[in-house]
């Protein structure tokens, strides 16, 4: 049976229209994910198209740089696309297929994940719509025109605030509208059951292959995890794996925006409170009615005012650590990491890099940081210069 | 016996459809909506549906949408919501529900939220987010005050689902009549008038139909299914465009078509 809840988080909060279909892909992944011809797709997949493993880089400069605990890098950065979000529409790809789907949708924000979609509909032979804020199709031009490349229609998003929240809603609208013939391939580990769980399980192998390789590298050794959050994907894919594991502590980093103590952030886990949004129950910023909250940062692919119900779990019963990293701290970790390791990061996962500042001066230098480099920073490098206040 | 079930009662001792008319609380403002809800009950609708803005209303089309947009910046609450049905309990009698996403009321607090409505005037609820699987203890709240949670079928739901939909129904059971969000277009009411049948031979709650209806003729054929129709965008359309006049003629056009088609 599929997971419906983490505690008392997650939930199917959505319109009737909508419930059918959502019992029918419950019931499909239950078929297949214990299949072993399904499992062994997926892996090759993985494998042969998305590059997996992906690497665990021992960043000894930025080591050095410290002083203190040895880091590795884990490089979903290098996989086909540039992020992590390949793993979750391949497996949702394949999935989608079985089902006998001829079209996906997909919502995105800094578009990542709709080029992740656009790449697998691609490849499978899917037609492909990508819901997009409005505000965002302006602001992320290159990934709009990628997109295009690779066959998927964009559909810019004119209601509300023009960002990822309309976006999915919009694309919530298109699916109930569409049901019979339409998957739609959710970017993270949040929305209604069953797809918190099955976007996690697609992205859990993060976290496993950080335990085959720290035994290589590293002494079978794991001190901390960091990851960043928005919806929470890597996040997940990267904890999971060790959400037993109490003396490996781990750190779930959200956008702090322009600050902790400002109103333009993205801390739905520290300073939202529980609500629904997207058809899941979760830590939500929210208004003293209710309304759900445009979250800031600049990192387009962090400012999402929800989050995965199990990182709700995670908080509540102490699992992760959920902090804050400012627009500031993530920039001079952007340029920290491009300048000592020669890795230029996505502008999220310079959030998780950002928060070795505050972590690395309790480690002792026997042990182990992990840090799940969840995206490459070439889609970034626009927004950063024009921050800089350079010309490109 | 609350104001839904006697209403409902009366359609029937009466032979008539019902005729449920949805207005945006707070859209384009309060005031307007007050002279909504008498504008409606002059021409004609047995109940409002009183809709509390939500900043994401995803089961909503452009028209719900933009309303629920206007109505926030405005500064509609929930707490003005409740103010606003005490408001319309002093010039009328007619059964009022209102029509929000979970969040709103989540955040006023399930308990004070079915009190405190219930002691303005509030007789029911029907959530778009909430489907049958997560409504059980909104149900136990309703029932304890005698406020029906309204549930949803849709063409596409289930024989099982249907069932499960049917044991616990109170008020009235919506049936969506398309695929979809709210909205007028022309809609083929064949499939929802199979699963209305169905929902007939299982249970003795009113069923009504709504999604798509906006005008006399389409209502009509609506109706041919259920014990009654609601009407939303086609209305609240004419009201964001401040026309009370034209508003009025579509409510009082499907009043008409309905009179003259069942009667």
């Amino acid at each position: 049976m599929a997971t419906k809840r983490f505690g008392k988080y997650g939930g199917q909060y959505v319109p009737e229209t909508v419930m059918p279909v959502l019992n029918e892909l419950e019931d499909a992944y239950d078929k297949y994910k214990d299949d072993p011809q399904f499992i062994a797709d997926f892996k090759r997949i993985l494998k042969e198209y998305a590059g997996r493993p992906s690497m665990l880089y021992y960043a000894e400069k930025l080591t050095k740089h410290y002083g203190k605990a040895k880091i590795f890098l884990k490089r979903e950065d290098l996989l086909h696309t540039g992020a992590h979000k390949i793993n979750n529409a391949l497996g949702q790809a394949i999935l989608a297929k079985r089902m006998g789907k001829e079209c996906i949708i997909a919502e995105t924000g800094a578009g990542q994940h709709g080029v992740a979609s656009a790449t697998v509909a691609a490849l499978f032979g899917f037609k492909c719509k990508v819901f997009m804020g409005k505000v965002d199709v302006e602001r992320q031009k290159l990934n709009v025109f990628r997109m295009k490349l690779l066959g998927a229609e964009v559909i810019p998003v004119e209601g509300g605030s023009g960002t990822l929240k309309d976006a999915m809603n919009e694309a919530i609208r298109y699916w109930a509208a569409h049901v019979d013939d339409t998957y739609y391939l959710i970017g993270t580990v949040a929305g209604p059951a069953p797809y918190p769980e099955l976007v996690r399980d697609f992205q859990k192998v993060i976290g496993e292959e950080i335990r085959e390789q720290v035994k290589e590298q590293a002494g079978g050794r794991v001190d901390y995890l960091v990851a960043c959050v928005g919806g929470g994907s890597n996040a997940m894919g990267t904890f999971y794996e060790f959400r037993n594991d109490k003396d490996v502590k781990k750190f779930g980093v959200e956008a702090a925006g322009k600050g902790m103590d400002t109103d333009e952030h993205a801390l739905t886990l520290e300073k939202g409170r529980p609500g629904v949004l997207h058809g899941a129950y979760s830590y939500l910023l929210q208004d003293d009615d209710g309304q759900a909250l445009e979250a800031y940062s600049i990192s387009a692919g962090l400012d999402y005012p929800g989050v995965g119900p199990e990182h709700s779990y995670f908080k509540d019963a102490g699992i992760v650590d959920y902090v804050g990293i400012s627009d500031d701290e993530a920039l001079a970790a952007f340029r920290r990491v491009s300048e000592l390791e020669g890795v230029i990061p996505a502008v999220e996962s310079s959030h998780a890099l950002a928060y070795l500042e505050k972590l690395m001066p309790t480690t002792k230098e026997d042990e182990v940081v992990v840090v799940c480099l969840s995206g490459r920073g070439d889609k970034d490098v626009q927004m950063v210069a024009k921050v800089l206040g350079e010309e490109i | 016996m609350n104001r839904i079930d006697s209403k409902f009662q009366e359609l029937k001792a009466a032979k008539k459809k019902g005729l449920v008319i949805f207005i945006t609380a707070g859209a384009p403002d309060i005031e307007s909506t007050i002279a909504a809800v008498k504008m409606a009950e002059a021409n004609g609708a047995d109940a409002i549906e009183l809709g509390i803005p939500f900043s994401d209303p995803m089961a909503d089309g452009p028209i719900i949408q933009r309303s629920s947009f206007e109505a926030i910046k405005k500064g509609m609450t929930v707490k003005k919501l409740i103010a606003l049905v005490k408001e319309i309990r002093t010039f009328t009698n007619i059964p009022i529900l209102a029509m929000g996403y979970l969040n709103n009321l989540l955040n006023y607090g399930l308990n004070d939220f079915f009190a405190d409505a219930k002691a303005a005037g509030l007789d029911g609820l029907i959530l778009p987010d909430v489907p049958h699987e997560e409504s059980a203890e909104l149900r136990e709240l309703g029932d304890k005050l005698d406020m029906p949670i309204v549930e949803f079928v849709t063409p596409g739901t289930v024989p099982r689902r249907i069932t499960e939909t049917c044991v616990n129904a109170k008020g009235f059971i919506y049936c969506v009549s398309v695929n979809g969000v709210t909205g007028v277009r022309k809609i083929d009411y064949g499939p929802i008038g199979k699963v209305a049948q169905s929902v007939r031979e299982q249970s003795s709650v009113p069923v009504a139909v709504g999604f798509g209806i906006g005008s006399g003729e389409a209502a009509v054929e609506a109706a041919a299914h259920a014990d009654a129709v609601i009407v939303g965008s086609a209305v609240l359309k004419k009201l964001l465009e401040n026309d009370m006049d034209a508003a009025a003629g579509i409510v009082s056009e499907i009043r008409t078509a309905l009179d003259k088609a069942y009667n």
